[in-house]
């Protein structure tokens, strides 16, 4: 299967990659996929995830043409 | 419902006076709207900061305000609701979002919509970076919305 991963703000930047792609066996989860991307960096407690435009935790299952997102918390609205 | 996301600089008042002709007939007998309007300041703890770049998930933004105010609307009782927020570079006493909603009754309209503002700082992906003297920073976390006494 195949899967579309995606990095926003400060952790696509510290990872130097925006988005990237995936090929996998089914079972895998959220927290698979990062371990699957992220340079062996394991997963920041503060990092946000989100399959399919959805908030999830990371022992979430994907399946084949799924989004996972990994981002910062958010900060939008004002100050 | 409308759920906006704009590139470039807005007026909030106008984007209101737009949607609540556009939407008269729907809003029927509408008693109450509240609005509320964020801007960007020009100090931020202290520094000078000369432009602000707001980055978001294009596709999870809208669904996730969306989500929002559908919640909102299980709460409240809600005519209507218009959400317009800003991405890209910002500068100084720009406008960075608008939240307004039409309700029968003060009680709703105000607590609504300072709910969806709230649940919007917390939930909906936006990230701001900060440039000051040539060099960005992301903006690690929101304030809570009252000055720190």
């Amino acid at each position: 299967m195949s899967i579309r991963v995606r990095f926003f703000a400060g952790l696509r930047e510290r990872l130097g990659r925006a988005e990237t792609e995936v090929s996998a066996d089914e079972g895998l989860t959220v927290q698979g996929v990062w371990e699957m991307t992220a340079g062996g960096e394991p997963l920041p407690a503060s990092v946000l995830t989100a399959l399919n435009h959805e908030y999830v935790d990371a022992d979430r299952s994907v399946h084949d043409g799924d989004e996972v997102a990994f981002f910062p918390p958010v900060t939008g609205g004002q100050r | 419902m409308r759920v906006q996301i704009c590139e470039a600089p807005f007026d909030p008042w106008a984007a209101l006076q737009a949607y609540q002709e556009e939407r008269r007939d729907d809003l029927g007998s509408f008693g109450a709207t509240a609005v509320f309007v964020g801007t960007m300041r020009d100090f931020n703890e202290g520094a000078e900061v000369e432009c602000m770049t707001l980055e978001h998930y294009p596709g999870m933004t809208e669904k996730e305000v969306a989500r929002i105010v559908e919640q909102a609307n299980l709460r409240w009782q809600i005519i209507d609701t218009l959400v317009v927020h800003r991405i890209g570079d910002i500068y100084p006493t720009d406008p960075i979002v608008l939240a307004a909603v039409w309700s029968t009754h003060r009680g709703d309209a105000l607590d609504s919509c300072r709910h969806i503002m709230e649940a919007l700082k917390s939930r909906a992906p936006f990230w701001k970076k900060e440039s000051r003297a040539g060099s960005g920073r992301w903006v690690e976390r929101n304030t809570s919305g009252y000055k720190a006494s």
